[in-house]
């Protein structure tokens, strides 16, 4: 009996405690092959401080007049591209979800199909999206409506599929009692138990494209990253401020924006 | 008058017709038309030609500049956590006062409103091309996310505990040591790996602008019109992505 108290008491089993244990190691064999492997020239990390300064001091102040002739135009440019692209991501990423969804469409190897075609827009990152669109269609806006659009289906569909798999099945049975076809129950049955989690996604979808579609310009898919990138290929470093601060109050703004209609709508 | 069961519910209609009217206007805005897009599905289909079969044949140029995505991912992620820890604690209104928390919500906040792209561009001017801007741009933008996370996190915990440690007389470290980091340290693991894996896949990128990674080498490729080896490239940085969302599932249930 007083053996018994007396043993020592572990939070793990040994199993878990050596798994814990390698996963340590793992981290730490980790950070040491990257620190000793990766390439860093000692000189540029010595003059960082400098190089920092001298930025700062070429970027104050900010050439405010260069918003008028050259950055406002590009910032409506990038708000199109990031709605636009939104709106077709959901025309595309509302069928998938609904073959992605098993209460929906019950077929199996559909599901799993369109949760791939998902899958897929989602790990091809927005940037190479534009690349890809850029040799297709040329440089310009339409490349980076479908580069937004392309990335977002994933994403969207994603969280729709969710959203639409977690609704009870009362609305849709009683529909079908009642003889609705699959549009009414649809609409009636389904959308209104799904609108709240749809606009939420939609929100949110919107205020991450609009911080995307400012850099889709670096690889000529328009928008105000067009501005940037000539600005710092001419070393204009006031210029480059200005719309630095142009896309950071955008952002503030889209955030703000969102979060107020969130807090009407839902 | 007779009443509908399902009333007409006329200003979400009004919003509707607003949102088309509006995608109609920026689409004539953005000099998008009809010709372009059907010239651009023809292209596409030669685009596509060109990229098959993919070209593994510089596999070395290839797992180098993979490589060395994976170790900017796993620098930059390293001191990101290391970084929002403090920020993180400082940030949480619970815990620190108002003249701390503020400012320290402000930094974060602009940490996460620029882009890593952008935010790496500035880091390839300040120390020079290669990975080192890289990890700092990574660096960044991970503050930004965990620190923010983390931040909630902590304000959402229950003061029982602190209250209880506190009344112990341990000291402000102990405090936190045992009375905080307990109620969030397993959500806090649950967020670095989610920003781990979101390193990864950003790692790829960040070399568009000369910021080290595969992503310069993917650039230069597709400024070549290599595209067979933009095939390449873009099949591997699929794989790795996919590998890592694997594996980064199973520790994270390993860990619950």
């Amino acid at each position: 009996m007083s053996a018994s108290l007396q043993r020592e008491w572990q939070r793990f089993t040994p199993q878990q405690r050596i798994g814990r244990w390698l996963l340590r190691m793992a981290i730490v064999a980790a950070c040491v092959w990257a620190v000793r492997t990766i390439e860093i020239i000692p000189e540029f990390l010595a003059d960082a401080p400098q190089q920092m300064a001298d930025l700062l001091i070429r970027m104050w102040p900010p050439n405010l007049g260069h918003y008028r002739g050259g950055v406002h135009d590009a910032l409506i440019e990038t708000l199109h591209i990031a709605t636009l692209g939104t709106v077709l991501s959901f025309t595309m990423a509302v069928p998938l979800a609904l073959l992605t969804a098993r209460n929906v469409c019950r077929f199996a190897p559909i599901n799993a199909l369109a949760n791939l075609l998902l899958v897929a827009s989602r790990s091809v990152n927005s940037l190479v999206w534009a690349l890809l669109f850029v040799a297709v269609f040329g440089p310009g806006a339409l490349a980076g409506v479908l580069a937004i659009a392309c990335r977002s289906v994933g994403f969207v569909g994603k969280l729709l599929a969710e959203a639409i798999e977690e609704t009870p099945r009362g609305p849709m049975e009683a529909m079908q009692a009642v003889g609705a076809p699959w549009g009414h129950s649809m609409m009636k049955g389904m959308w209104p138990q799904v609108q709240p989690a749809f606009w939420g996604i939609a929100l949110f979808r919107w205020d991450i494209n609009v911080r995307e579609s400012a850099v889709l310009g670096l690889v000529g898919a328009g928008g105000i990253g067009v501005a940037l990138d000539d600005a710092i290929n001419f070393f204009h470093w006031d210029r480059v401020a200005t719309i630095l601060l142009a896309i950071l109050v955008v952002v503030v703004i889209a955030e703000i924006v969102v979060t107020q209609i969130r807090k009407r709508l839902i | 008058m007779t009443r509908t069961a399902f009333a007409p519910n006329w200003t979400a209609r009004g919003a509707l017709l607003a949102l088309a009217l509006y995608c109609v206007f920026a689409v004539t805005q953005l000099d998008i038309s009809w010709a372009r897009v059907l010239t651009g599905f023809g292209e596409g289909g030669r685009f596509l030609a060109r990229m098959w079969p993919p070209n593994f044949e510089r596999w070395d140029t290839l797992v180098e500049g993979m490589l060395e995505s994976i170790q900017i991912a796993v620098l930059s992620s390293v001191a990101g956590i290391i970084l929002s820890l403090p920020l993180g604690l400082l940030a949480a209104r619970n815990l620190s006062p108002a003249w701390v928390s503020a400012p320290t919500r402000g930094f974060i906040a602009l940490c996460r409103s620029l882009h890593y792209v952008i935010v790496a561009i500035l880091f390839v001017k300040a120390v020079g091309f290669g990975a080192l801007a890289g990890v700092a741009a990574l660096t960044v933008a991970s503050m930004g996310f965990i620190a923010k996370l983390f931040a909630e996190a902590i304000e959402e915990i229950s003061m029982k505990q602190v209250e209880a440690v506190r009344a112990t007389g341990a000291g402000p470290f102990a405090v936190l040591l045992y009375g905080v980091l307990p109620q969030v340290a397993s959500r806090f693991v649950g967020f670095c790996i989610y920003q781990l894996d979101s390193n990864l896949r950003n790692s790829t990128l960040v070399g568009i602008v000369g910021a080290g990674g595969i992503g310069g080498t993917l650039f230069a490729a597709f400024k070549r019109f290599d595209y067979d080896f933009v095939a390449a490239i873009l099949l591997s940085i699929i794989a790795l992505i996919f590998v890592a969302e694997l594996v980064s599932g199973r520790v994270r249930k390993a860990l619950q």
